[in-house]
């Protein structure tokens, strides 16, 4: 299983914070977002290759070629504005 | 290295004091605070900051640790504010200290242009006229990418013993 997370925007117009969802056939970053893209909707609207969302892999920021494993944690969220 | 994440205000006089206190061999303190800010064309009454609390401890720490390494500085000190904050409130504290004041300041700098690009903060503006999430900065970008320059790399080659 693959834990995702939904922070900031993603989060409120997912209405979700985080999801479990098997991860057969997710094998990388750009998997997970094609897949999650396909729920259509907002998701496909968020997804859409023309918004910016980061990715995080265990804590660390990630690219779309980056490998995803059984277990790992991944978040998904806006470009940061903190400071 | 004294890094944290929490939702009270600090204190910036004495959290100088304990970064500097005990070691004679710092001779360069510099700090930067971000505060809330509300303006004419955008008269935010409030703000909520949302973080990502398994990664954002350890994002300041790798940034610090950066920080340390490319300017030679002796210690760092970052402390980052979420939760509900009005104007005027505190945000961030960052506070460098080193032997000499240029790599105080850089490494002041760079922390902050750095931390503005990959540490996972999110912040919520409310106005009169309802909320909305903060866009990103095209220009915080390029001032994180200047650090990348070859004239900034060479910076750390200057301040190596």
């Amino acid at each position: 299983m693959l834990r995702i997370l939904y922070f900031a925007r993603l989060r409120e117009t997912f209405c979700l914070s985080f999801e479990e969802i098997p991860s057969e056939s997710i094998n990388t970053v750009s998997d997970l977002k094609f897949m999650l893209a396909q729920r259509g909707g907002v998701w496909s609207r968020e997804l859409a290759s023309d918004r910016a969302v980061r990715v995080a892999v265990n804590q660390e920021m990630a690219h779309d070629g980056d490998v995803i494993r059984d277990g790992d944690e991944i978040a998904l969220f806006p470009p940061v504005t903190g400071g | 290295m004294y890094i944290i994440v929490q939702e009270n205000d600090f204190d910036i006089d004495s959290e100088i004091t304990r970064l500097y206190q005990g070691n004679p061999a710092i001779g360069a303190v510099a700090s930067f605070v971000g505060l809330v800010r509300a303006e004419a064309d955008n008269p935010v009454n409030a703000l909520t900051l949302e973080h990502y609390p398994g990664m954002t401890q350890k994002s300041l720490e790798s940034i610090a640790n950066e920080a340390l390494d490319r300017f030679n500085i002796m210690d760092v000190t970052i402390i980052h504010r979420t939760g509900f904050l009005i104007p005027g409130d505190r945000i961030v504290l960052v506070i460098t200290a080193g032997g000499h004041r240029e790599q105080s300041f850089l490494a002041c700098e760079f922390i902050m242009d750095y931390l503005k690009t990959s540490a996972p903060f999110w912040k919520k503006e409310t106005s009169p006229t309802g909320s909305h999430w903060v866009e990103a900065q095209k220009k915080d970008d390029v001032a994180f990418s200047r650090w990348g320059d070859d004239n900034m790399k060479n910076l750390k080659r200057n301040f190596k013993a």
